[in-house]
């Protein structure tokens, strides 16, 4: 029921590229975000926790930004400000997040680190991940929408 | 000191870029995931302007062997397409197909104080210590 954005999302995920390139050649890691996250929930040496919380607060400082501004600026603003659309029920949220959280550690990545970076570096494990849980989640959302009676 | 800069810098970037993207907004990974509904195509071009910077940004980078602090770059070199891979992939799909909410785009969302989305961190982040200790869990 969304609006196709395209040049917003080209312009989007171009920066998430950049980010990516920056994070490989400033600090010599991968921009997957589960494996920063879920590194900081061990514990680590002073210098690992520190860029990884970095990452993290760069994250959230840039959505508060993105969210409080009132950034016009032409086509990009498409998908200003952040909105959050969830309508699913509260025991589904937590079944999503915990196949989320337990998934990307066991498959070592998450849409940032096996898509963006991983096929970016053409490894044959990333695109078959990729390619694996991105048909999972069409298989998902096309078998809800019978569940939910959405057809 | 630097590596925390880059950090910050590479964090912002990728905020600012799922926010602009419409990543951020579970609906619109959904209308990408739902092929045969109202096909929203965003999250092809999302991946796509991502990729044409990391191909070749990757391609330079296998032949460094260091980065700007001088410490060794870190590229995994695993090939072996395995089972936790696989089922890993699987897992994650479900979760990602039931909200449309995958890792980045979760956290992002926090800041909108949403109730729904602070569970789902919870729950996220629950579900990442349980695989750190579903070693010790097994009887």
């Amino acid at each position: 029921m969304t609006e196709f954005t395209p040049l917003a999302s080209l312009f989007g995920g171009v920066l998430i590229g950049i980010s990516a390139t920056v994070l490989m050649r400033g600090v010599g890691r991968i921009a997957g975000i589960s494996g920063i996250t879920g590194g900081l929930l061990v514990r680590q040496p002073r210098y690992e926790a520190a860029w990884r919380i970095a990452f993290i607060l760069g994250l959230l400082g840039a959505a508060i930004l993105a969210t409080a501004l009132p950034l016009s600026m032409g086509f990009l603003s498409a998908n200003l400000p952040l909105t959050v659309h969830i309508e699913s029920p509260w025991w589904i949220i937590v079944v999503a997040g915990l196949l989320v959280g337990y998934g990307t550690r066991l498959g070592s990545g998450c849409t940032s680190g096996h898509g963006v970076c991983g096929i970016g570096r053409l490894s044959g494990r990333s695109i078959v991940a990729t390619m694996g849980f991105m048909a999972v989640a069409a298989l998902t959302v096309f078998i809800s929408k019978f569940v939910t009676g959405g057809i | 000191m630097k590596a925390v800069i880059y950090a910050l810098f590479a964090g912002a970037l990728f905020g600012f870029g799922l926010v602009v993207s419409g990543m951020a907004n579970p609906a619109k990974v959904i209308g990408f995931l739902d092929v045969t509904g109202d096909w929203d195509p965003s999250l092809a071009l999302v991946m796509g302007g991502a990729l044409v910077v990391t191909i070749p940004a990757f391609r330079r980078f296998k032949r460094m062997s260091h980065c700007a602090t001088g410490d060794a770059m870190q590229i995994p070199n695993n090939t072996v397409i395995d089972r936790p891979l696989l089922l890993g992939a699987v897992y994650f799909g479900i979760g990602w197909g039931l909200i449309g909410l995958c890792p980045g785009p979760a956290l992002v969302g926090l800041v909108t104080l949403q109730p729904e989305s602070i569970l789902f961190v919870v729950s996220m982040l629950f579900g990442m210590v349980l695989f750190q200790y579903k070693d010790a869990l097994k009887p």
